[in-house]
C-alpha cells in the first residue's frame, strides 16, 4: 500500500513517540516574526534554555511594520519595542534576522519560498496560522502558538498528533478570470470553514498541476480558513524550476536533489481518509458577503437569506448580515466599496502585481476609493519597480506601498476607518479584521480587486476588463 | 515541563454562544502589540464588549450574575483563525480554567492544551440543555470531571469528549511537553544529522 506524502513527511521527521501517545516530530524549518515570538524567547530564558538549532530558524518583521515611515524609532513605540526585542532575541541566539536593512525583508510565508529556505519535504513551523502557505512546495507546514514556538526554539521538535489526510482532487480548465483565490474561496464555501479540522488538505487533479507556484501558493495558504492545518501539493516540475538558482537552493548535485524531492511526492497508490473532487469549470469568480471565509458567493449570485436556514446556521447568517449591513437576496455585484487593498500572504507576491498591472493600464481609481498596493516582500517590490509596475498603479490611482501584512490584519497603521467596505485580496473577513471595530471586508481575488477599485463597486472583473 | 495534574475544575459556566466565533474576535489583532502575554484578560473579545468609546455594551460576560466565571461555553469551531495564543492566553487571564464547546479550531485547541486549558466538546441536543441550566441558574456550580470525561451541573451530569493522549496529559500533569521534548535530544541530533540538517 502506498504512502501520502504527509505520511512520509511525517514519518521522516518523526524522533520518537511521546508517553501520551503523540509523536515528537522534528522541524526542518522554523520561521519566527515580531508578533509571536517575544513571549517564547522569554519562557527559554526563564527556563536558562538556549536556542538549540539557531541556523534552522530565520525571522523578519512583517505584521508591525509601517508600509511608509519606518525611520526608527517607529512612531508607534509599541511596534518600536517589539522590533527591538525581535532584533536583540536573534542577535543573542545567532539567529539569522531579515530586517528592514537586508533587502530581504518581507512576510514571512513571502520571503521562506522566495529565498529558497522552504523545500520539499520539510516540516516547517512558524508562529502564524498561515504557514500552510508553504505547503504548495510538498511540505508539512502549519502554524503554532506561541509555547510551540518554545517548544521549536529550545528543542526544534514539536509534540504533535497526526492529522487525517483529505484529496482535494480538481480537475479541467479555469475559465477566464478564474483564479487559484477562487478556487479556494470555493472550496472553503462548499466544505465549510470548519470541514477541514483534523485533515490536512492535499489538492491535486490536473487544473492544481498546471498552476505556477504563486498560484499553488495562494492556494495553500487558505487552508487553514476551511479548518485545515495544514494543505500541500505534491512537488513536480514546477516546484523544482522556482527554486533553481535561489539563495538558500544547494547548488550542487541538483539531480540528486530532485531525487530526493521526488521520493516525498505521494505515490500513486497511496490511501486517504477522505476525497473531495472539484470541477474547475464549475467555479466561477467568488466574492465573499459574510465574516467568515465560507460565507461566499458567485459574483453573480446574492446574498443567502436566514429564512431557508435553521439553528446556529441561520443566526450566524443573520449575524453576518447585521453586521456587514446587507439584506437577505441582494446581489453581491454592485455593493460600493470605499478601500481597495491588494496585498498580504495569500496575493502579494510578483505575479499577481504583474497580472493586475497589465489590466488597470489607461483605467483610473473610482472618485472616493482609497487604493492601496503593498508588495509581499522587499524582493517584490524590487522587481515591480525594475518592471515599472509601481508606476503603472500610482497612474492609476493606487498607493503603492513598502512590503509587509499591512491592511490584512492592521497590527500596523493601515486601517479601515469606521463602516468602510474594503475589496481585499487578504484571507479573512472576521470581524474588525482590517483595524476597525466595525470595517466589513469582502474578499477576492486581485483582479476582482482591481475591478472594484476601478468601478468604486464589486464588479465581476470579466465585464470591466478585457481577460 | 512538570505540572500538577488537572483532574477535576469546578466553577461557574457562562455561555458565549455563536460558531466560527474567530481569534481576532477573542482577541483583536490591535492588543497583540506586547512583549509578554500579561494584562491580555482585559481586552478578551473586547469589541463584542465595549463600542468605539469604549462603553460597555452589557456583553454577557460583563453581567453581574456571571461574574467569577471560570469555565467558559460556546458553540461550534471556536477560536478558528490566527494562531494567536494571544486568545486562549487572554481567555486564562479573563479567568477561564476550562471550555465546552460542539468543536475547537485544531491551533486554538493545541494552545489551550499546553497551558492547561481543557477544551471538551458535547454534543449539540445537551450542550443546549446544558446552557438552558446556566441560563436559569447562573450561579449553579459546574464540575469538569477529566477522569471521567464527564461534566456535572446541578444534579444532570453529561459525557464529554477530549482525544485520549490529550487526556492523559491533563491526568499525568505533562500537558506541557517541553520537559518531555528535551528529554529526547540525543535521537533529535540522530534524525538531525540522518535528514542532513546538520553536518
Amino acid at each position: 500500500m502506498g504512502k501520502n506524502l504527509y505520511k512520509k513527511v511525517w514519518e521522516a521527521h518523526e524522533v520518537r513517540k511521546l508517553p501520551n501517545g503523540q509523536s515528537q516530530i522534528f522541524i526542518g524549518l522554523h520561521l519566527i516574526h515580531e508578533v509571536t515570538s517575544p513571549q517564547a524567547f522569554g519562557m527559554i530564558r526563564d527556563l536558562k534554555l538556549n536556542v538549540a538549532y539557531p541556523n534552522l530558524t530565520f525571522a523578519t518583521v512583517d505584521h508591525i511594520i509601517p508600509t511608509d515611515d519606518i525611520a526608527r524609532p517607529l512612531k508607534d513605540h509599541l511596534a518600536d519595542e517589539m522590533l527591538s526585542a525581535l532584533q536583540k532575541n536573534t542577535q543573542e541566539s545567532h539567529i539569522t534576522y531579515l530586517g528592514a536593512d537586508s533587502g530581504q525583508q518581507g512576510i514571512v510565508h513571502v520571503i521562506g519560498p522566495e529565498l529558497g529556505l522552504t523545500q520539499p519535504g520539510l516540516t516547517i513551523a512558524c508562529g502564524d496560522s498561515h504557514t500552510s502557505t508553504h505547503g504548495a512546495f510538498g511540505t508539512l507546514a502549519f502554524g503554532i502558538g506561541t509555547t510551540q514556538v518554545r517548544d521549536v526554539l529550545a528543542t526544534q521538535t514539536l509534540a504533535l498528533s497526526p492529522l487525517k489526510v483529505r484529496k482535494i482532487e480538481v480537475n479541467g480548465k479555469l475559465g477566464k478570470g478564474v483564479t487559484a483565490k477562487d478556487i479556494i474561496l470555493h472550496i472553503i464555501r462548499k466544505l465549510g470553514v470548519k470541514g477541514g479540522v483534523g485533515f490536512a488538505y492535499e489538492y491535486t487533479g490536473d487544473t492544481i498541476t498546471n498552476l505556477t507556484m504563486e498560484e499553488r501558493m495562494t492556494l495553500c495558504n487558505m487552508s487553514i480558513e476551511g479548518g485545515a492545518r495544514c494543505g500541500y501539493i505534491n512537488p513536480d516540475q514546477t516546484t523544482y524550476d522556482y527554486l533553481k538558482g535561489r539563495k538558500y537552493v544547494a547548488t550542487q548535485n541538483w539531480s540528486d536533489l530532485v531525487k530526493k524531492w521526488d521520493g516525498f511526492k505521494s505515490d500513486a497508490d497511496a490511501t486517504y481518509d477522505d476525497l473531495a473532487p472539484f470541477l474547475a469549470q464549475e467555479i466561477n469568480p467568488t466574492v465573499t458577503w459574510g465574516i467568515n471565509p465560507g460565507q461566499a458567493v458567485f459574483i453573480d449570485e446574492t446574498i443567502p437569506d436566514p429564512k431557508n436556514y435553521q439553528g446556529l446556521e441561520r443566526d450566524s447568517i443573520q449575524e453576518a448580515l447585521d453586521f456587514m449591513k446587507f439584506k437577505p437576496n441582494q446581489p453581491v455585484k454592485g455593493i460600493p466599496v470605499q478601500v481597495a487593498f491588494l496585498g498580504s500572504c495569500t496575493n502579494g507576491r510578483l505575479s499577481d502585481f504583474i497580472e493586475v498591472a497589465k489590466l488597470i493600464k489607461g483605467h483610473k481609481v473610482a472618485k472616493g476609493v482609497r487604493a492601496l498596493a503593498v508588495p509581499g516582500s522587499q524582493a517584490v517590490d524590487h522587481e515591480a519597480r525594475k518592471l515599472g509596475i509601481d508606476a503603472v498603479f500610482q497612474e492609476a490611482g493606487f498607493e503603492w506601498r513598502k512590503p509587509g501584512c499591512s491592511m490584512c490584519l492592521a497590527m500596523n497603521p493601515d486601517k479601515l476607518v469606521g463602516d468602510e467596505i474594503c475589496a481585499s485580496s487578504s484571507n479573512r473577513n472576521f470581524k474588525g479584521r482590517q483595524g476597525s471595530p466595525t470595517g466589513r471586508t469582502i474578499l477576492m481575488s486581485p483582479i476582482m480587486v482591481v475591478a472594484a477599485a476601478i468601478t468604486g463597486r464589486v464588479s465581476d472583473a470579466r465585464e470591466v476588463f478585457v481577460l | 515541563m512538570n505540572e500538577y495534574s488537572i483532574k477535576k475544575i469546578s466553577g461557574k459556566a457562562v455561555y458565549v454562544g455563536g460558531n466560527d466565533i474567530d481569534t481576532d474576535r477573542i482577541i483583536p489583532a490591535r492588543f497583540m502589540k506586547c512583549v509578554t502575554f500579561e494584562g491580555l484578560g482585559q481586552y478578551a473579545f473586547y469589541d463584542v464588549r465595549f463600542d468605539e468609546q469604549g462603553r460597555s455594551k452589557h456583553h454577557v460576560l460583563d453581567r453581574p450574575e456571571h461574574q467569577g466565571a471560570s469555565i467558559l461555553v460556546v458553540d461550534q469551531n471556536f477560536g478558528c483563525g490566527s494562531s494567536r495564543e494571544h486568545a486562549p492566553q487572554a481567555l486564562a487571564k479573563f479567568g477561564f480554567k476550562a471550555i465546552i464547546g460542539g468543536s475547537f479550531a485544531e491551533i486554538f485547541f493545541g494552545n489551550c492544551a499546553t497551558m492547561g486549558i481543557p477544551c471538551v466538546t458535547l454534543e449539540d441536543g445537551q450542550r443546549a440543555q446544558l446552557v438552558k441550566s446556566i441560563q436559569e441558574n447562573p450561579q449553579a456550580k459546574l464540575m469538569l470531571d477529566l477522569e471521567n470525561l464527564e461534566i456535572k451541573i446541578d444534579e444532570t451530569k453529561f459525557k464529554v469528549n477530549l482525544p485520549t493522549s490529550i487526556q492523559q496529559s491533563f491526568l499525568s500533569g505533562k500537558y506541557d511537553p517541553l520537559f518531555e521534548l528535551l528529554e529526547g535530544q540525543k535521537q533529535v541530533n540522530d534524525v538531525a544529522k540522518k535528514l542532513g540538517y546538520v553536518d
